[in-house]
């Protein structure tokens, strides 16, 4: 369906329109949110979920026992790549207590950007484990270079967080728009580039 | 592959509750509405969420949009937007999730969008 589209059609409401979502996940401040405000041409919206789930691990339970109601505010914002074409970056929750509900957010995505906070790298293990054990979802690592200093290389950190070699590193600048872009860039072609089965089930 | 098509018996949860927490349509939080005729009135029967999704969608709006703009979690959005879809009042958008090679064409659109955008 690769059709011109004049420029005289208002597409607003086209039927031919499709999206895309690209998940931004890491520990609670590695510049989640900074990354999907520098590329975003809106300023991130937050949308809140409420999970009826119980976190009977962190969550105090004595008051109420049978369930617990938490509200998760996810922050995403938008790109719009072509005239039809529209990306959505969402960002996870910070706190690794939300892990249960990454699931929702994860399904469907293109692929995902894992932001690491290069003074706490520990931070991010949990979004590592979960992508790691996720299947289908391809997801490259970010360093975020806070104050201009990378107190590490690439290749330590990838030793330090045992990353597949297979994964693209890089490190980047959370508040630079064409850097942030750039990661954007290098994990699109990552998805491309990995095997997939044809048509798998969905 | 067993044909178990044999319905007698089964009962389908949501139709005793009426509060359903699953939507029956591919509604992701990135998945785009817009309303399926944008000239028509806000059907009056419809509960005031749903109006208020409806009037929202007379522009093409993603469930995550619609959500935060109308301060409705999202599992509510996406039950009333299925709802919305069962009537036909709203079109549901395809979403892109890369996880087919079928579906390249569009990502290597993707990516030279981005690469227009960001040096």
């Amino acid at each position: 369906m690769d059709s011109n589209v004049s420029s005289s059609s208002s597409s607003a409401t086209g039927r031919s329109l499709v999206s895309a979502k690209v998940v931004v996940a890491g520990g609670f401040g590695a510049g989640k949110t900074t990354l999907v405000g520098s590329v975003s041409e809106i300023p991130p919206v937050s949308t809140e979920a409420v999970m009826t789930e119980a976190s009977e691990k962190h969550d105090d339970l004595s008051s109420t026992p049978e369930k617990v109601t938490t509200t998760v505010a996810m922050d995403f914002g938008r790109l719009t790549l072509e005239q039809e074409l529209i990306m959505y970056m969402f960002g996870t929750p910070g706190q690794a207590r939300f892990w249960f509900m990454w699931n929702d957010i994860v399904r469907g995505a293109i692929g995902a950007v894992i932001v690491v906070d290069s003074r706490r790298l520990a931070d991010c293990f949990d979004a590592i484990d979960y992508f790691e054990t996720t299947q289908g979802v391809p997801y490259i690592v970010a360093v975020n270079r806070f104050d201009d200093d990378l107190p590490y290389t690439v290749d330590q950190i990838r030793e330090a967080l045992e990353i597949a070699p297979k994964v693209p590193i890089i490190d980047f600048d959370a508040r630079d728009r064409n850097s942030a872009g750039n990661v954007l860039k290098i994990l699109l072609r990552y998805a491309l580039e990995r095997p997939r089965q044809p048509d798998a089930a969905a | 592959m067993r044909n178990r098509r044999s319905r007698r018996g089964r009962i389908r949860p949501y139709t005793f509750t009426g509060g359903r927490t699953r939507s029956r349509h591919p509604l992701l939080v990135q998945t785009l509405v817009s309303a399926a005729d944008a000239g028509t009135e806000t059907p009056s029967n419809l509960p005031p969420e749903a109006q208020r999704i409806y009037e929202m969608c007379r522009e093409t709006r993603s469930v995550a949009e619609l959500s935060a703009a109308l301060k409705i979690p999202l599992g509510v959005t996406q039950v009333l937007l299925s709802d919305l879809a069962d009537q036909e009042l709203v079109y549901i958008h395809p979403t892109i999730t890369g996880h087919s090679p079928s579906e390249n064409q569009v990502l290597e659109r993707a990516l030279r969008g981005l690469e227009r955008l960001f040096q």
